[in-house]
């Protein structure tokens, strides 16, 4: 069977995967969100918490509660790096200790799983312990991810309850996200992956023997566990160095199937949520088909790319590996970029000029094809009001969507979502090349050098984690700017879309009339996919001519072929 | 955050500071409360429940890094230097990021104690100067001209310890390693295809030969090739 | 629903298909390229930055042309002076678009100010006070040919006024004390009789005050929408300005920095210029749409609320049916078609009613009788209705000089009139009563028609009168819902006739013995359903429901409670209107959506235009991205920077007169709108800048 037709119908398996979990899924998490009682277990948290999970928040008190909750995550998570030196498994492959992280990497790296980014700024194997990992960054996997989904839940009772002003319960919303739904479901990938070959060892290394005598210290470590949350999540942030092209992470064609499964099961099954909850199914279907569209064009155009490399530079294999090949890296390198997780199982960064800038654009439409887990949700969601605010006046009536009218308040709180992204990727990408210290950071010079800084505030700035990875970031401006950029990228909009959803909550709901613009059809899911492109391409061309589209047109002009 | 009622009169810094921190500090309880609980359940719990379930039978080989007895893993592949240059009896896994300085563009065994690749660019001149190198220093080993040398023997890997190589990459290295073991190259052929995995499911992934099973086959064959 | 206006008495209410037929697109409002030459003082008034400050996106774009002239006065070139020179250009353009708009208010406002200077109010006990010194609660005596110094209510006497200073309208109109019909207008003219006026309105705060405040735009507030618009096109020239500012640290980086001069002519290229430019123009048209209908908004907010709404509340009399009963069909009993037709039209000739005027008119249409008298006929001695007979009709001199009498009336009171006169058949009078119980029940009104001659009486048979729905009201209608609008018909009928009436009609509910607490009820039952609700009223007691309708609109005829209780007022009086008013808000909003998606549909030509021109010299190869093959990378920046300017000046006319609305439903529209301003906006300037560049490309220095 042809390279081609080998991943066509790999593609095919994952859709049918992703359409079977879909409507179970999608229906489960409606009811996690809805549901009046609350689990035994969750009693006991909600006790030992002193919460009362019954009280039904404001926006105000319900983004409070998600900031606090955040900062002290990062407290927690920065401080347990800096003792890691007197917690056990705290060792390199060699058996050195690895110490107290660096202030400024465990800064950094505290922001960066808080913000549900897992950018890395440090070599796992040499930097982070054990303890680290799964007791500091892998309990921010799910707890970022749980806040994501939250804040899309929040947005969605704006949409759904009228005339009055609340939102739900933060701790409610977060404990049922993360006991409901992401443990239940990172236990059983976790073992699931285990079986197909995933490491899970508590040593810190092995020694391998070669076939020619030598020995090898190899790094090792509980990686299946935080695997499976890291990818679930929408997360990214890897134990190992490598991350999912790993072997121990990702050891064969069929785990790198689940590890993509994983990451886009909760945000493409979030539209059925979503329907569900606004109680029209079409809307969230509407919704899907516009991440469906860009998510699959993106794919083509990474994979069509990738699969034209030019031989001179080993035709696309540099920086992927043998068992994933051209067709299954695009997958993977779409399908991270487009969730916002960040794993890789292949070097964007030794992708080609078109290639590595579908991974790059993917990110630059705002994480929603499908997006993080809850972000992807409520960045699309943010998006189609821009879309329907334009359209709504098309049709000659107050835009309205869902049966709330889209005033003055509404597209603040929507202009401002949209307006952080791009401001922090090209202020942050601006300021970083013209100091001069990031020439020599730089792995790649010229154009593919720009697209490497370029990559990296896109990543940091959307929370996507993945990186051009010959950038080095360990210069205190990159340490500094990228946490910025990763922290108000998270919490900006999370701000204002919570603003949103009290807003539109306080409103009541219209019923919709022929004269209102319908959502949830063909024509609606084109619009806002046209917007999401528009938007993002005349934000961003210029940046991307001088990155991306001139290092491919340049090699296209040398060697004659499509780069 | 707050929702302003109009024509309220504006109110002072002072006071609409206050009760912002105020209520934020009343969320920083619950906050502290419940994210140490979550880092009991899901920073230990939650792993050692894992971590207890991959100790059945059947799963702890894998997790921790199926390791043979041997010594190799069929996870990791780290190129093995032959003692003697001129006689290399070995199969050779792809360059590596890792690979020391001194061995030439990355043809050399990887350090697996730290993963990652090159980085490089496809436009890169480093890379293109690399590729060829290697292409050129492969091509004199096998002995076969340069354009014949499949693209993965002549890039680094993501991780730099890749332990697959194409069957394309297997097939080229038969007839040396035949010649140089005293196998016959039937013998060779049926090694690698032993080590040979198809694509999972038949559609997922790509076909590989694992070098670290070839070459420990090989051992067994001719147990004095170290 | 009374009309006042004295015209005949048939005219009641204007035909919708005069004013704004069904499924015509709304009117345009006439625009002038003079009027352009004529805006100009005070579109270059507008220079001054403080008023620039008012709009972001031109504000960004004055800033940008002070950069760039400083940048070519101290490194000249014929670039940087033409870049500088279609910058400002682009700045008066957009101030040209405002002051046109302004400028059509503008003398209308003159008129209207005319009306007000130099009247002099006389006080009851005599003493004469300038108008301007009025106060609330005054009264002033108002005589035949004195003008009514301020805005009122009729306290004493009834007159005939001319208030065509404000509505156009050359018909009198009476005032009297009392009632519905006592508001005046200050401004207006008394043409006979005398009145006693108590003054409402404080100095300056007169209906013709706020109507002059309105059409100049003086006094314009953003509306709700358009605000909101503001926010996302100062958000999108935040965006775009980041991506301007930090192209050029990335192009110094790619070794290529970028002039100051390029780098402003790309921003304002893709900041939206276009709508920004137009944006005050359109609200400015769209409240001038509505003066031009002899609508008077109290706000912009209420125009847009127009578009918005989702129920329209219509009054069944003048606006759904003619304001009378007319004859719809004749029934004889016992004598033929033509007969009957005789007898009914010499019955009604000298019947001045409009229900004996419309028996002729009936009459004449169907059986090609004379429409007018004979002089035979006209000689005859007309017999008025009284309530005694409840009969009326003629007599005439019969061939042989007997007095022949045809009566037509109450079906009792006519046949009891031939039975005292002759034998009339006892199965006739079944017939004739059966029929009458028939068009009883459609909610009609039955007359029975005879003719006593000597001794000899004759049944002729029954004339229908009924509800005649205005031709074309239907279609309407059928618009409205294809719109979303749902229509609902008040009457005080009794549900039976109500409702076919509201069938024939098409509404979608009908309120029948409605009284105003009924409106108010539904009116806040639908509002409660999330749906804006507008209505029409004129009485006192229907200001209850025009003040909790979102809009309502006070005939100009109704009391001063009423006017003031609206959001609108219609000078005309006609409530056909609120359909065409519901019309304008919707295009207002279509306006402005569109030249925003068209404006920003236009970006991504200019990125074609000035990306290769900016990097040509790097990298050459992205010369691949120059696909409308501009001559140079001078020209390419010029042409996009000309057609940047000129599209403004090309879209005034569409900005004033609106984009063209039909009635069909939101899909359909959207679907056009996006066609024709979202692919169409991505389309014009790859078309254009090329046709500039050939062009500019002849200037020296440029191509």
């Amino acid at each position: 069977m042809s390279d081609t037709a080998a991943g066509l119908l790999q593609l095919l398996v994952l859709l049918v995967l992703l359409a079977a979990a879909w409507r179970p899924l999608g229906d489960w998490m409606a009811r996690v969100y809805t549901a009046e009682g609350h689990w035994r277990v969750e009693r006991a948290i909600y006790r030992i918490g002193r919460v009362d999970p019954d009280s039904d928040q404001r926006a105000s008190t319900y983004a409070l509660a998600i900031l606090a909750f955040s900062f002290v995550g990062v407290l927690l998570v920065y401080v347990i790096q800096r003792v890691q030196g007197f917690l056990p498994l705290d060792a390199t492959a060699g058996g050195d200790a690895k110490g107290a992280v660096d202030p400024s990497v465990a800064f950094n790296t505290a922001i960066s799983f808080v913000t549900n980014t897992n950018w890395q700024s440090y070599v796992p194997e040499s930097t982070m312990s054990h303890v680290s990992n799964a007791v500091a960054l892998a309990v921010q996997n799910f707890l970022s991810a749980a806040v994501g989904m939250a804040v899309a839940v929040a947005l969605v009772r704006g949409f759904v309850r009228s005339r009055s002003g609340r939102i739900g319960n933060a701790w409610v919303d977060i404990v049922r996200g993360t006991v409901r739904v992401l443990l239940p479901m990172a236990t059983v990938l976790a073992v699931v992956l285990v079986a197909c070959g995933v490491v899970m060892s508590l040593r810190t290394g092995i020694t391998l023997t070669a076939a020619d005598g030598s020995t090898h210290a190899a790094a090792i470590g509980p990686v299946a566990s935080q695997e499976a949350i890291k990818e679930l999540g929408t997360n990214g942030g890897g134990i190992l160095n490598a991350n999912s092209a790993h072997p121990f992470e990702n050891p064969n064609g069929g785990t790198n199937l689940l590890e993509i499964l994983a990451m886009l099961l909760i945000p493409v099954a979030l539209t059925r949520t979503f329907g569900r909850m606004v109680g029209d199914l079409r809307q969230g279907v509407s919704l899907l088909a516009v991440m469906t569209i860009l998510w699959g064009g993106m794919l083509a155009v990474i994979w069509a790319a990738e699969a034209h490399a030019p031989a001179v530079t080993g035709g696309g294999m540099e920086g992927k590996e043998t068992r994933f090949g051209i067709p299954s890296s695009a997958l993977f390198a779409d399908s991270t970029t487009g969730t916002s997780t960040g794993a890789v199982n292949s070097l964007h960064d030794s992708y080609t000029a078109f290639g590595g800038g579908g991974t790059l654009l993917n990110m630059l439409f705002g994480e929603l094809s499908p997006g993080g887990v809850g972000t992807g949700l409520y960045s699309i969601l943010v998006i189609a009001i821009i879309a329907v605010f334009l359209a709504g006046l098309m049709v000659g009536r107050t835009p309205e969507l869902l049966g709330k009218s889209l005033g003055r308040r509404e597209v603040t709180c929507a202009a401002i979502v949209v307006l952080v992204m791009p401001a922090l990727v090209l202020l942050g990408t601006g300021a970083a090349v013209v100091l001069p210290g990031t020439s020599d950071a730089l792995t790649n010079s010229g154009p593919h050098g720009l697209s490497e800084v370029f990559y990296a505030f896109a990543s940091a700035a959307n929370n996507n984690g993945s990186a051009f990875g010959g950038l080095t970031v360990t210069s205190p401006f990159f340490q500094i700017a990228l946490a910025a950029a990763m922290l108000l990228g998270r919490f900006l909009p999370i701000l204002a879309v919570l603003a949103l959803a009290g807003l539109l909550s306080a409103q009541p709901r219209r019923e919709a009339s022929a004269g209102t613009l319908r959502t949830g059809t063909p024509l609606f899911a084109g619009l806002v996919t046209a917007t999401v492109v528009l938007v993002s391409a005349i934000t961003f061309l210029p940046a991307l001519a001088l990155s991306p589209i001139a290092e491919g047109l340049v090699a296209t002009a040398q060697i004659g072929a499509l780069p | 955050m707050t929702t302003t009622i109009e024509n309220a009169p504006e109110p002072t810094e002072e006071a609409t500071r206050t009760p912002v921190l105020r209520s934020l500090v009343r969320q920083l309880g619950p906050a502290l409360r419940l994210v140490l609980v979550a880092t009991v359940v899901l920073g230990l719990v939650y792993p050692a429940v894992v971590w207890g379930i991959s100790r059945v039978p059947g799963l702890s080989g894998h997790a921790e890094g199926s390791v043979s007895a041997s010594g190799s893993s069929s996870l990791i592949g780290i190129d093995p230097v032959p003692a003697n240059p001129g006689a290399d009896p070995w199969f050779h896994l792809r360059p590596s990021a890792s690979a020391p300085e001194t061995a030439t563009a990355g043809l050399g065994p990887a350090d697996p104690s730290t993963s990652g690749g090159s980085n490089l660019a496809t436009t890169a001149d480093k890379l293109a100067q690399a590729v060829a190198e290697r292409r050129s220093v492969i091509a004199g080993r096998e002995g076969v001209a340069p354009a014949a040398v499949p693209d993965d023997a002549v890039t680094a890997s993501a991780s730099g310890v890749d332990p697959d190589i194409s069957p394309d990459y297997a097939a080229l290295q038969v007839p040396r390693v035949a010649r140089v073991t005293g196998l016959p190259e039937a013998q060779v052929r049926a090694l690698v295809a032993e080590a040979t995995d198809g694509r999972v499911l038949g559609v997922l992934g790509e076909p590989t030969v694992n070098t670290s099973e070839l070459n420990a086959a090989l051992l067994v064959a001719r147990p004095g090739l170290r | 629903m009374t009309s006042s206006v004295l015209t005949p008495p048939s005219g009641t209410g204007t035909p919708p298909e005069r004013a704004h037929g069904a499924g015509r697109a709304v009117a345009a409002g006439a625009f002038r390229p003079r009027a352009l030459l004529e805006a100009l003082p005070l579109a270059l008034r507008k220079f001054d930055p403080r008023v620039q400050l008012r709009n972001p996106v031109m504000f960004v774009v004055w800033v940008g042309s002070v950069v760039v002239t400083v940048a070519a006065i101290v490194d000249p070139s014929v670039f940087a002076w033409l870049v500088a020179v279609w910058l400002w250009l682009t700045v008066l353009f957009a101030n040209l678009a405002e002051s046109v708009a302004e400028g059509r208010g503008k003398a209308q406002a003159d008129a209207l100010r005319r009306t007000r200077t130099g009247t002099v109010a006389r006080r009851e006990d005599g003493t004469e006070v300038p108008a301007t010194e009025l106060r609330p609660g005054d009264r002033v005596v108002v005589e035949a040919g004195m003008t009514i110094p301020g805005d009122g209510d009729v306290v004493e006497g009834i007159a005939t006024v001319d208030e065509s200073a404000i509505t156009g309208e050359s018909a009198p109109v009476v005032r009297e004390s009392g009632g519905d019909r006592s508001a005046v207008t200050g401004g207006t003219t008394v043409l006979s009789d005398r009145i006693v006026v108590a003054v409402t309105a404080k100095p300056g705060e007169s209906f013709v005050d706020r109507m002059i405040a309105l059409v100049e735009g003086a006094q314009r507030q953003k509306t709700p929408n358009e605000i909101a618009l503001s926010i996302l096109l100062s958000a999108l020239t935040i965006v775009f300005l980041l991506a301007v500012v930090s192209l050029q640290p990335m192009a110094v980086y790619s070794g290529s920095p970028q002039s100051l001069v390029v780098l402003v002519a790309l921003l304002v290229c893709l900041i939206p210029t276009t709508i920004g430019a137009l944006l005050s123009a359109i609200g400015i048209a769209g409240m001038d749409r509505l003066v031009q209908r002899n609508v008077l908004a109290t706000s912009g907010r209420a125009v847009e609320a127009a578009g918005d709404v989702s129920t329209l509340l219509l009054d069944k009399t003048g606006t759904i049916t003619y304001g009378n009963r007319r004859a719809t069909a004749l029934h004889p009993v016992g004598v033929p078609d033509d007969e009957l037709a005789r007898l009914a039209r010499l019955a009604s000739l000298a019947d001045g009613t409009p229900e004996g005027r419309s028996v002729v008119e009936l009459c004449a249409e169907r059986f090609g009788l004379p429409a007018e008298a004979s002089a035979d006929e006209a000689r005859a001695e007309f017999v008025p209705f009284s309530a005694t007979t409840r009969m009326s009709g003629v007599d005439v001199a019969g061939p042989d000089g007997t007095t022949v009498a045809v009566r037509k009336g109450a079906v009792a009171s006519v046949l009891a009139w031939l039975d005292e006169h002759g034998a009339i058949d006892p199965a006739d009078h079944e017939r004739v009563r059966r029929i009458a119980e028939e068009i009883s029940s459609r909610g009609g009104t039955p007359l029975v028609c005879g003719q006593v001659a000597g001794s000899r009486a004759l049944l002729g048979g029954a004339i229908e009168l009924s509800d005649v729905v205005k031709p074309g009201i239907a279609e309407r209608f059928a618009d409205l819902r294809a719109m979303g609008i749902r229509t609902v018909m008040v009457t005080g009928d009794n549900p039976v006739t109500a409702r076919a009436i509201g069938d024939q009609a098409g509404v979608d509910e009908v309120l029948a013995e409605a009284t105003p607490e009924d409106k108010l009820a539904l009116i806040r039952r639908e509002q409660k359903g999330g749906r804006l609700v507008a209505m029409t009223g004129d009485g006192t007691n229907d200001a209850p429901a025009l003040a909790q309708a979102d809009v309502g609109v006070a005939m100009n005829t109704g009391t001063t409670a009423a006017k003031e209780a609206g959001s609108m007022v219609d000078l005309d009086s006609d409530p056909t209107k609120l359909i065409g008013i519901v019309e304008v808000g919707k295009q207002l909003l279509v306006t402005r959506g569109a030249l925003t998606t068209f404006s920003v549909a236009n970006d991504l030509a200019k990125y074609f235009a000035i990306l290769p021109a900016m990097f040509a010299a790097l990298y050459p190869q992205l010369g691949l991205l120059n696909v409308m093959g501009l001559a140079t990378p001078e020209s390419a920046i010029l042409s996009a920077v000309v057609f940047n300017a000129l599209i403004i000046i090309a879209l005034i006319p569409l900005a004033l007169r609106g984009v063209r609305f039909r009635p069909v439903s939101s899909e359909q529209m959207l679907r056009r709108n996006l066609l024709i301003y979202g692919v169409g906006g991505v389309l014009v300037p790859f078309l254009a800048i090329p046709l500039i560049d050939l062009v500019v490309r002849l200037i020296p220095g440029i191509g």
